[in-house]
């Protein structure tokens, strides 16, 4: 099935979407480190417990760090080697995190315990769900929520609809576009073990309208299924918000404050679907994933499947290193993506793209008055008021901020970009927020 | 690697290109066809008039500026629109110390007392209008008729005391008495056009102030198309009601703006001492934007009606 209609939202922007540069670069294995640096918090939720020391030897696909709470999830070798040293590291969100360093012994040994889960029909939902938490999975378009605890709602809520995210709305990131094109059955596969795990009976697959061969490759799967639909998407930014997207989906709207599992839907990447289908078909934890490395600062962008505790230093290499003076590198898309101090920062679960800025592209303009043009206010897709939120924060006057209801920003920077004056907005809107909820612990 | 400094800030990292000079320069641009307009019917006494409100607008900024220590920002080009708009709604005779003067209110009071760009409550040109019309009311209320340059009166005026209509072709391009840059119509509504496409003004505003004045004289058995092209009211439609800084920011709040600066013309124009009504019903909603605001807030995503 095909919904011809191009489904959307309100609010959002238009920014260049800069994909030429990798939309049509097939996806290459990335070259084998030498050394790998994995966190062991590479998700939202608990930080794992290292289950190996100094010295120990370890298998490709071995698990070194163990989750201890519920919202957490493991974290596996992406090499076979030796474990030099676990130590605390900066991590691409900015923190430091406990860090296991494994020195690859070239080997590619893979552990004893990857093994095939059998066929799908075999699996119970809890079995399902165990192995998903097992293999380390967490939300792969940046966020990197745990994946089992996104498809465990509470036995009341009904989810009726499971939505693969496979808009890829950020500008400059190919690694979904490529993973649709190239590995459209294990997309719809993954989609459907997580509608078995969940029972849902209805999958929706959307994708923005930018991705024509995505949309061709993915519809010659799911003519054939009839549970599972394709949803074609209006090129607009944050498209791939949850919440804009099963409005633009479903046409349910989540209300203000809850979860997409109170109106019966889960949604997840489609790289998560795809890291799911390598759990249960190959028995492969998440220790690798597709990164975009792109942008002016880079002289060969391309699409790379790479070892997760990869340096973003050596993948810039592979792809011809710099060209010019880098200005700004960062991990994720232009729009939500972190800033780094260095390049010698791993490449973890979450790192949908390397993009690297030339030096005359990353400077912000200098601020100007706000002239009241409300371009902030009809792009905000929640509806807010960035201006008065923003301003509000701007005098650490943080009750009238949440009063304009700071929360529920989603941060998707659309405010801030479109802003002629250009005000950092969000920025200061998530100054706000952090300080409401600081007020908030406190009380 | 380690010599290399790189910029670290937070998200987003790209921006629009659009800016605040652009915005303003497009209004320039916009109002073009309506400066020439005027300078043909009016003559050249009108372009001097023109050169003189900018110049003591931004002269006036400067100095307020430098006195304050505050950073010069002339290249924002926020001064130069509010002396062209000024300039456009003076009479094309009035004598040049006057409209120095009108240069001077304008940025001076209905600008930077306030605190400078963004921070003003009323549109400053109609701030600087307003106070030329009370204080030098004779010289502010004599008109031209177009090409001849003899004097003559505003077809409002023609209506209002006389009981004359003038004929839609003449106002429509402009061949009237009245201000430099009210009278042309149609020149002034290809510079709206312009903003609408340039995405600088929202289209709510013109078209419910406008709609306003129109539903409104028909029910009151006037003329309705010649009240839409006469006076200052496609002038004020398109390039003041629609002044960002000082009208709603709110979608709802525009088209509360736009009824009501549309009622209140209606008002001062059928039943008011004055002829004309642009000046005050604009400047009169412009004063209730920041409670049209407040209580304009939309829903937010998902939030249900209370
Ligand atoms: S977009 Fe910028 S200038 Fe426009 S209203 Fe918002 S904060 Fe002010
Ligand atoms: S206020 Fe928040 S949600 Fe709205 S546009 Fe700005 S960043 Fe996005």
């Amino acid at each position: 099935m095909y919904k011809k209609k191009r489904l959307s939202f309100k609010g959002g922007i238009h920014p260049p979407y800069s994909k030429e540069l990798t939309k049509s670069i097939s996806l290459e294995y990335a070259l084998s480190p030498k050394v790998v640096y994995i966190p062991l918090q590479q998700h939202i939720g608990a930080p794992c417990e290292p289950i190996v020391k100094v010295g120990d030897r370890v298998k490709i696909g071995q698990k070194i760090g163990e989750a201890k709470t519920f919202v957490s999830v493991p974290v596996h070798s992406s090499v076979a080697g030796i474990v030099k040293k676990i130590t605390p590291l900066p991590t691409p969100t900015g923190s430091k995190v406990m860090t296991v360093i494994i020195e690859s012994d070239g080997s590619n040994e893979i552990y004893e315990g990857i093994k095939p889960k059998g066929e799908l029909s075999n699996l119970t939902s809890k079995e399902i769900i165990e192995i998903i938490k097992e293999a380390g999975i967490t939300g792969m378009g940046g966020a990197a929520f745990p994946t089992h605890v996104k498809l465990s709602p509470p036995p009341e809520k009904k989810i009726d609809t499971i939505i693969l995210n496979g808009s890829e709305c950020e500008p400059y990131l190919t690694a979904d576009h490529r993973l649709m094109v190239e590995y459209p059955e294990k997309v719809v596969f993954g989609l459907e073990v997580i509608m078995k795990a969940v029972n849902a009976n209805k999958g929706i697959i959307g994708i923005e309208d930018n991705k024509p061969d995505a949309i061709e490759n993915i519809r010659s799967i799911v003519a054939k299924k009839p549970n599972i639909e394709l949803a074609v998407l209006e090129t607009k930014y944050p498209q791939g918000g949850e919440k804009r997207l099963i409005d633009a989906i479903t046409g349910r709207k989540v209300p203000a404050g809850a979860l997409p599992m109170d109106v019966g839907v889960i949604v997840n990447n489609v790289g998560t679907a795809a890291a799911i289908a390598d759990a249960i078909q190959k028995g492969m934890p998440l220790i690798e994933r597709i990164v975009t490395v792109t942008g002016n600062g880079i002289v060969q962008p391309s699409n790379l499947i790479v070892k997760i505790g990869t340096l973003f230093k050596e993948i810039i290499e592979q792809c011809g290193g710099y060209s010019g003076e880098p200005g700004k590198i960062i991990s994720g898309g232009p729009m939500m993506g972190f800033a780094q101090y260095t390049d010698e920062v791993p490449v973890i679960k979450g790192t949908s793209g390397i993009l690297v800025l030339k030096q005359k592209d990353a400077y912000s303009e200098v601020e100007q008055p706000c002239i009241k043009c409300a371009r902030c206010v009809d792009v905000c897709p929640v509806g807010l008021l960035p201006i008065k939120i923003a301003n509000y924060s701007q005098k650490s006057k943080w009750d009238e901020a949440e009063a304009y209801s700071a929360l529920y920003c989603i941060e998707c920077g659309s405010c801030s970009f479109i802003c002629p004056a250009k005000r950092p907005l969000v920025q200061r809107i998530r100054l706000a927020k952090g300080e409401i909820l600081a007020k908030k612990r406190n009380k | 690697m380690h010599n290399i400094k790189l910029v670290v800030s937070s998200s987003p990292h790209i921006k629009d290109r659009d800016n605040v000079t652009k915005i303003m320069l497009s209004v320039v641009i916009a109002l073009i066809p309506t400066v020439l307009s005027g300078i043909f019917f009016f003559g050249l006494k009108s372009l001097i008039i023109l050169l003189t409100t900018i110049s003591s607008s931004l002269i006036t900024e400067v100095i307020f500026q430098k006195v304050r220590k505050k950073p010069i920002t002339l290249r924002d080009g926020s001064g130069l629109v509010t002396g062209l708009l000024l300039g456009l709604t003076l009479p094309p005779n009035l004598p040049i110390w006057m409209a120095v003067v009108g240069g001077v209110v304008s940025i001076g009071l209905g600008k930077m007392v306030f605190g400078g760009l963004g921070q003003n409550i009323f549109n400053p040109a109609l701030i600087g209008r307003a106070f030329l019309l009370i204080t030098f009311p004779v010289k502010m209320t004599e008109w031209l008729a177009p090409l001849d340059g003899v004097s003559a009166a505003t077809p409002l005026n023609l209506l209002k005391m006389q009981g004359i209509k003038t004929n839609y072709f003449d106002l429509l391009i402009g061949n009237v008495g009245g201000s430099i840059g009210e009278t042309s119509a149609i020149f002034i509504l290809i510079g709206g056009l312009y903003l609408l496409y340039r995405k600088c003004i929202d289209w709510r505003i013109p078209v419910s102030y406008l709609g306003t004045v129109f539903i409104m004289t028909l029910l009151l058995g006037q003329d309705p198309i010649f009240h839409l092209l006469s006076g200052g009211l496609m002038l004020g439609a398109f390039f003041m009601a629609t002044d960002m800084v000082t009208t709603p920011i709110t979608k709802k709040g525009r088209w509360i703006f736009g009824i009501g600066a549309g009622i209140i013309l209606v008002i001062i124009r059928v039943y008011g001492g004055y002829p004309e009504g642009v000046l005050y019903s604009i400047l009169f909603m412009n004063g209730l934007t920041p409670i049209i605001n407040r209580y304009t807030r939309s829903k937010i995503f998902g939030e249900v009606a209370k």
